[in-house]
């Protein structure tokens, strides 16, 4: 004591570098442990029991659970409607959406107009947009009779009633809602390519489309990875929109995989088996971030993100 | 009870979906201190001398009902009111919640141990889980003295393993709804007695270009109470009861039910668009004359003129008949399939809560919740306040109903009730067969 108090001071110093980093990130990592991580473990450790929510937990069944979700045709179909809707939107809603801001990247009159309007829709709530659509897709409503009027009554479907034609009805809606998203996006990685660059190449001779093809869409690499990596995170996570619509239904056609989960636990009571198919999502979701991440946005977030041993 | 159980319990659905763990546990939260003082309260002196008496400590009943509108919400209001007016120990704290917010929150509650002194219950299997994990009381003893007063076929519905947990208000029957125009613009005499009359009406209505029946694929229970009708007037009552409680239903009746069904189904009889219609989208077919007939309980009239485009729906036209009996079937055509809401008493209830109960079960106020059209009150003697045509009708039904069987989606667990809606709503969409579906029900009920 007299010794520590005998030592001259010398001032203020620093405190090492790690200090001053985990202090900054004490309170992002504690929210993260806490509501992140703590219930990824919580819902790992329910999953192994038969458990309904209300009882204490003792019925430990080992992976019985994840055994029943993967003889599940409902859960099976429900992870097939998943996949169905990340590839459609990688073929269809995605070059959709850059032809869209290749074209609104064009200089004319009201231009930010229907910069405006594509947009729109992203801005709605999912709820809203279900409720909007399930409106529109009544059985003789506008779309029915706007079909019509025009010729192609032979075209009308029974949209949210019909198990085979749901999911396309889901996916229109679905790309219809967020190619705006993706439109202003790559609209913004457009923007951000010189104009001199594709100059250049048109003085060189190349066409328009070579311009585009060899020119500005490799430029646009960046953003289009990020564009398609948030299109297949959203598909996987499908649930508002479809919920609101058809619950899953019908006859569990349209089902996806956080709909089987919210199901099995919040309307069957079977809190063991949703926590699985929780489980059995979260580790989806995982695996196609961090191939993702591993293999196609690695160039782009090199010396961004920490990577051990390179 | 310590607060780490509750923090370590209210984690449990945190694991089940991780953003949502925290509007869980802002929920229950609220729920520990608005129950805590009856909690705390629980020996307060038992209410067998109902007198106001100032020695009396002061008790918190902690009330939960899910309605949201008036008349219910005002009449509730009223009988706590008046209650507490002769009690001027006791409070009553109600809290009012929306029917799926109830659920939720009543199950974070559960899990924390904290469950509100009364609460909205629909009897069956999710109250025997709730009796299972200890959350509710027994009142056996309790209510001894007065349940004589109360239709017991009503009260057998809140009660589990011998022992009773809440008591009805409201209990009504599932029948046939049907337009009278439609039946007489069709060329059809009167309501139909039995299943052979049913479908040729069915076909009469169709010849006169008239959807004959009105049904809601993506809610697939209000088919599903049709399918149970078939299986209980094939089969019998003892029949249905065997394969409730065996989880065996690869029955006779099961499959006997089915194939009725594929009978109608060859009809054609359901409104364009059922596959992926709602209750409401039903409501409105008939309640807009767009459909002849659905088969619902008590609450059709109400809901069909609320989602009417006139708001009114189809007024005088509007009546009922028991479900037809199956020539053949073993069932009796005073047979019948209902429901209707009560109130749980949660583990904690004081005495006076008990009390409460039998006050709100008083003549006087199963009057007031007949007269106001919230329900139709179980209570003996109180048939007169029933004043709607057709509501008189579906009391006559339970009143002469020598069996009453729960609706099935609530009989059973929820995970069970899931199932038999999904394979029946399978067989009124034509993609499924009888034995199928009564597979389906069975392996579910297997893997219970």
């Amino acid at each position: 004591m007299s010794a520590t108090s005998a030592r001259p001071r010398v001032g203020w110093r620093l405190p090492p570098k790690w200090v001053t980093i985990s202090l900054f990130l004490l309170p992002a990592l504690a929210v993260y442990l806490l509501f992140v991580l703590f219930p990824v473990i919580q819902a790992a450790h329910y999953s192994l029991y038969k458990w309904n929510g209300l009882q204490p937990l003792t019925d430990f069944i080992g992976l019985r659970n994840y055994v029943t979700a993967l003889n599940s045709s409902t859960f099976i179909t429900a992870v097939s409607n998943n996949l169905l809707v990340i590839v459609l939107s990688l073929a269809l809603q995605i070059p959709f959406s850059l032809s869209l801001a290749v074209l609104l990247n064009r200089r004319f009159r009201g231009r930010s107009v229907f910069r405006l309007i594509f947009f729109l829709p992203y801005v709605l709530s999912e709820a809203v947009t279900g409720v909007v659509f399930s409106l529109l897709l009544q059985p003789g409503a506008l779309v029915d009779s706007g079909l019509k009027g025009a010729g192609l009554g032979g075209l009308i479907q029974d949209w949210l009633g019909d198990p085979n034609f749901v999911m396309i009805t889901m996916f229109i809606i679905v790309s219809w809602k967020y190619f705006g998203f993706h439109m202003i996006l790559l609209l913004a990685g457009l923007q951000g390519i010189p104009a001199e660059i594709e100059e250049a190449a048109l003085i060189d001779g190349a066409g328009r489309w070579q311009a585009f093809r060899y020119v500005s869409l490799p430029l646009l690499g960046p953003t289009l990875r990020v564009s398609v990596f948030l299109s297949m995170i959203g598909a996987l996570q499908l649930f508002d929109m479809v919920w609101v619509m058809t619950a899953g239904g019908p006859l569990n056609a349209s089902n996806t995989m956080a709909i089987a989960m919210f199901k099995a636990g919040f309307k069957n009571s079977q809190m063991g088996y949703g926590s699985a198919l929780a489980v059995i999502l979260f580790l989806f979701g995982l695996v196609v971030a961090l191939a993702y991440q591993r293999f196609v946005l690695r160039r782009d977030v090199e010396g961004a993100l920490t990577v051990f041993n390179g | 009870m310590t607060g780490g159980q509750v923090v370590t319990t209210r984690w449990r659905l945190g694991g089940m979906l991780g953003a949502v763990a925290l509007l869980f546990s802002a929920c229950s939260s609220g729920a520990t201190s608005a129950v805590a003082p009856s909690v705390a309260l629980t020996g307060a002196p038992p209410a067998s001398a109902p007198a106001p008496s100032q020695a009396a400590a002061p008790v918190t009943i902690e009330w939960w009902h899910i309605s949201t509108t008036d008349p219910g919400k005002a009449v509730f209001q009223g009988i706590a009111d008046a209650y507490t007016a002769a009690h001027p120990n006791v409070t009553i704290h109600i809290t009012i919640l929306e029917n799926e917010a109830f659920k939720t929150k009543l199950t974070t509650s559960i899990q924390s141990g904290q469950v509100p002194d009364l609460f909205q219950s629909w009897g069956g299997g999710i109250m025997a889980a709730q009796a299972d994990a200890g959350a509710l009381k027994d009142i056996t003893a309790d209510v001894a003295s007065w349940k004589d007063t109360i239709n017991p076929g009503a009260l057998s519905i809140y009660a589990y393993k011998g022992k009773q947990y809440g008591i009805p208000w409201d209990m009504g029957m599932i029948g046939v709804w049907y337009n009278k125009a439609l039946f007489t613009k069709a060329g059809i005499s009167g309501p139909p007695a039995t299943w052979d009359d049913f479908l040729a009406d069915v076909t009469k209505l169709k010849g006169a270009g008239i959807v004959p029946l009105a049904i809601a694929g993506k809610d697939m229970w209000p088919s599903m109470h049709l399918w149970t009708y078939l299986a209980l007037r094939s089969g019998g009552s003892d029949a249905l009861t065997q394969m409730v409680q065996s989880g065996n239903w690869n029955t006779d009746a099961c499959t006997a039910a089915g194939d009725q069904v594929l009978k109608l189904n060859a009809l054609d009889p359901y409104q364009p668009g059922f596959k992926g219609a709602t209750y409401d989208n039903e409501a409105a077919t008939v309640g807009n004359a767009k459909a002849a007939m659905e088969v619902m309980g008590q609450w059709a009239p109400s809901v069909e003129a609320a989602d009417s485009s006139s708001k009114k729906g189809i007024g005088t036209d509007l009546g009922w008949f028991p479900f037809p009996t199956i020539s053949g079937g073993k069932g009796a055509a005073t047979d019948g399939v209902g429901g209707g809401n009560g109130i749980a008493v949660g583990k904690n209830a004081s005495p006076e809560a008990i009390d409460f109960l039998k006050f709100f079960n008083s003549v006087y106020n199963a009057n007031k919740i007949n007269s106001s059209n919230i329900g139709m009150s179980p209570v003996v003697g109180t048939e007169a306040t029933v004043t709607d045509v057709n509501l008189q009708a579906v009391l006559a039904g339970r009143s002469k109903a020598t069996f009453m069987q729960l609706y099935l989606d609530q009989a059973t667990s929820p995970a069970m009730g899931t199932a038999i809606n999904e394979a029946t709503i399978a067989l009124f969409d034509g993609a499924s067969t009888s034995a199928k579906a009564c597979q389906a029900i069975t392996t579910a009920a297997a893997s219970q």
